[in-house]
């Protein structure tokens, strides 16, 4: 059974008289496991596609079920919830807490967690040692180079263990050589049985992933 | 990592807006605190001198005559059908309903006789309760402590010609001049003044009184109703408030008082109006942010606690620093502005701690709107990179 099942999502944006169709009927399923990558040139729907897929965005029509949820029916904040649970972000400009520490950064998810504040810094510790950067748990996003900073945002949006990992243009910042490094970390992820939807104009990065769907106007081609 | 640690580590990394912010507030509070305190001084500070100097119920024998004065010149001799009050009647006075509000009953006893060639208006009183009553007395010489001693105005001092020291004769008595009194300006002046029980006797009134003052002005004393309720008991003698002078001051002070608090008022709200605008702008420079918190599942609760936190601490400290502040302002002001040099601060614990209360009340009132504000973001919007 399919982990994420998307059916004929639409979404428009109404701009005074004007509509925008961002998303025109897209239909998707990725199975649990399964490392995907949308590619699409701007405009293309993308991103829209994956803040629909990320509880964010309510869309116009259409069902997006995820883990056996039907995503857009969970009532009130039990989306929060359900990101929370669920879900790991990294996004493009790392989005790192300024006056928080690496660690403190990684922990972040976990500030809403029932857990212990010992518990918490050792699944933060694990998650940085994952992403290489176990030695540099007390430094402040600025003290860290852009790779490092992209890898912190991994180890964020894998501290609580979720189900999903959305990653939007997680490499559009980084130069050539650091993007091949956090895409074999999104790799190694994978092959531990990481399910990871990765939003990319990059077409070196779909080498990586398992299966590409290419958003034209959006409509999936 | 807790909710609280990012809104500790918020304050810490925005240094100098959370400045600005505490400032703000706390000169609102500040100021408040100086003028409740200032207020309160002074308020006091008249309280406590009112009580000290003056007599502001006049108790006199009920007379059917009318007063033979006009503009302090007295006709004497005119008055007639003049009763007497009964010294032990006086202690009556110590058993109506506010009995409490007596500060002091200073009886007199008076009549004329001649000291040599002078006719002489003698006044005996209890000189402990006199000399408190009157703290404005100056005295040349000792106050009296024995019964064959007195105490002389200045006016008769220079007409008797006798100073301190001095003994003088009445009724072939000797007495000593144990002080003079210095000018007054009032009817004092010209007055000789012996013990209580010593005048009545010299002046054949044993056991009775011509006046009593009495001295019962304090905040909030019914003096109106201390009239009746010892006319009542005292039903031979007419009792007067002596009201005007400190109605004045009362109401100079109470209209001070509703100055400082439309000013507070005004304060305030420019420091609440300060307090929400820097949040709103902390929370609109925190977008992405914010963003970030609601992508990784932080509910709109969460968000309105760590904005709320952090107005709480910052609102905390502004209180504190506010109250320490507006203590010290009060401090400095108040020889400027109390009626007398010696006036004390008032310290009220419930002014410390509504000022801490009240600062965090406002803090948190004038943080709410940009905290429901930042809750309800958009997480996409927020992070437009999505």
């Amino acid at each position: 059974m399919a982990l994420i099942e998307i059916t004929n999502l639409k979404k428009h944006y109404s701009s005074g008289e004007d509509v925008v169709e961002a998303l025109r009927g897209v239909d998707i399923s990725i199975n649990e496991g399964e490392f995907i990558t949308i590619m699409g040139q701007s405009g293309s729907g993308k991103s829209t596609l994956l803040s629909v897929l990320g509880g964010m965005n309510h869309p116009t029509t259409g069902e997006v079920e995820m883990a056996g949820i039907k995503l857009y029916q969970l009532p009130g904040e039990r989306l929060a919830d359900f990101r929370a649970q669920k879900l790991g972000f990294v996004f493009q400009s790392f989005h790192l807490i300024p006056y928080l520490t690496s660690i403190e950064n990684v922990m972040l998810p976990l500030a809403i967690v029932k857990m212990s504040s010992k518990d918490k810094k050792i699944a933060a510790g694990k998650a940085l040692e994952r992403v290489g950067l176990g030695n540099k748990k007390d430094r402040l996003p600025n003290q860290l180079s852009g790779g490092e900073q992209e890898r912190v945002a991994i180890a964020r949006a894998m501290v609580n263990n979720p189900e999903i990992l959305l990653a939007d243009e997680p490499t559009g910042n980084l130069d050539s050589k650091t993007s091949e490094e956090v895409m074999s970390l999104f790799r190694e992820l994978n092959d531990s049985g990481q399910t990871v939807v990765m939003v990319t104009h990059n077409p070196e990065n779909g080498r990586y992933a398992d299966r590409t769907i290419t958003l034209r106007d959006g409509m999936v081609v | 990592m807790k909710l609280h640690t990012i809104s500790l580590n918020n304050l810490k990394r925005r240094k100098a807006k959370m400045a600005f912010l505490t400032i703000g507030l706390m000169v609102g509070i500040s100021t408040i605190v100086t003028l409740v305190t200032l207020t309160r001084s002074m308020s006091s500070d008249i309280e406590r001198k009112m009580d000290e100097f003056g007599a502001n119920i006049l108790v006199t024998p009920l007379s059917n005559g009318l007063a033979m004065n006009y503009g302090g010149i007295s006709l004497g001799g005119v008055t007639f059908d003049q009763r007497e009050i009964l010294e032990e009647d006086l202690a009556k006075i110590k058993s109506i309903k506010n009995h409490q509000n007596v500060s002091a009953i200073a009886p007199k006893v008076l009549g004329g006789l001649k000291i040599g060639n002078h006719d002489v208006l003698l006044v005996g009183v209890n000189f402990e309760d006199e000399l408190r009553m009157k703290q404005w007395w100056k005295l040349f010489g000792d106050a009296p402590k024995n019964a064959n001693e007195l105490l002389l105005g200045s006016e008769a001092s220079k007409v008797l010609n006798v100073s301190s020291g001095d003994s003088i004769t009445i009724k072939g008595e000797s007495f000593k001049v144990a002080g003079v009194l210095d000018q007054t300006g009032s009817q004092d002046d010209s007055l000789v003044f012996a013990s209580l029980k010593q005048a009545q006797r010299l002046l054949g009134k044993e056991g009775k009184i011509t006046l009593a003052e009495v001295a019962a002005l304090c905040s909030g004393c019914p003096i109106g109703d201390m009239v009746t309720q010892i006319a009542e008991v005292l039903p031979d003698a007419k009792v007067s408030a002596i009201q005007q002078v400190v109605e004045g001051r009362l109401k100079t002070l109470d209209q001070f008082k509703r100055f400082s608090y439309a000013m507070a008022a005004v304060v305030v709200f420019i420091g609440s109006l300060i307090v929400f605008v820097t949040m709103m702008g902390s929370v609109n420079e925190r977008t992405t942010e914010i963003g970030v918190f609601r992508a990784i599942g932080f509910r709109k609760s969460h968000i309105m606690r760590i904005i709320l936190l952090e107005a709480a601490l910052v609102s905390l400290l502004a209180g504190f620093l506010g109250y320490a502040a507006g203590m010290g302002g009060a401090k400095l002001a108040l020889p400027f502005m109390a009626e007398s040099k010696t006036a004390l601060i008032v310290w009220d614990s419930t002014v410390a701690l509504g000022s801490i209360g009240l600062a965090l009340v406002l803090g948190l009132l004038a943080s709410l709107y940009p905290a429901l504000h930042a809750s309800r973001m958009d997480p996409t919007e927020a992070l437009r990179a999505l």
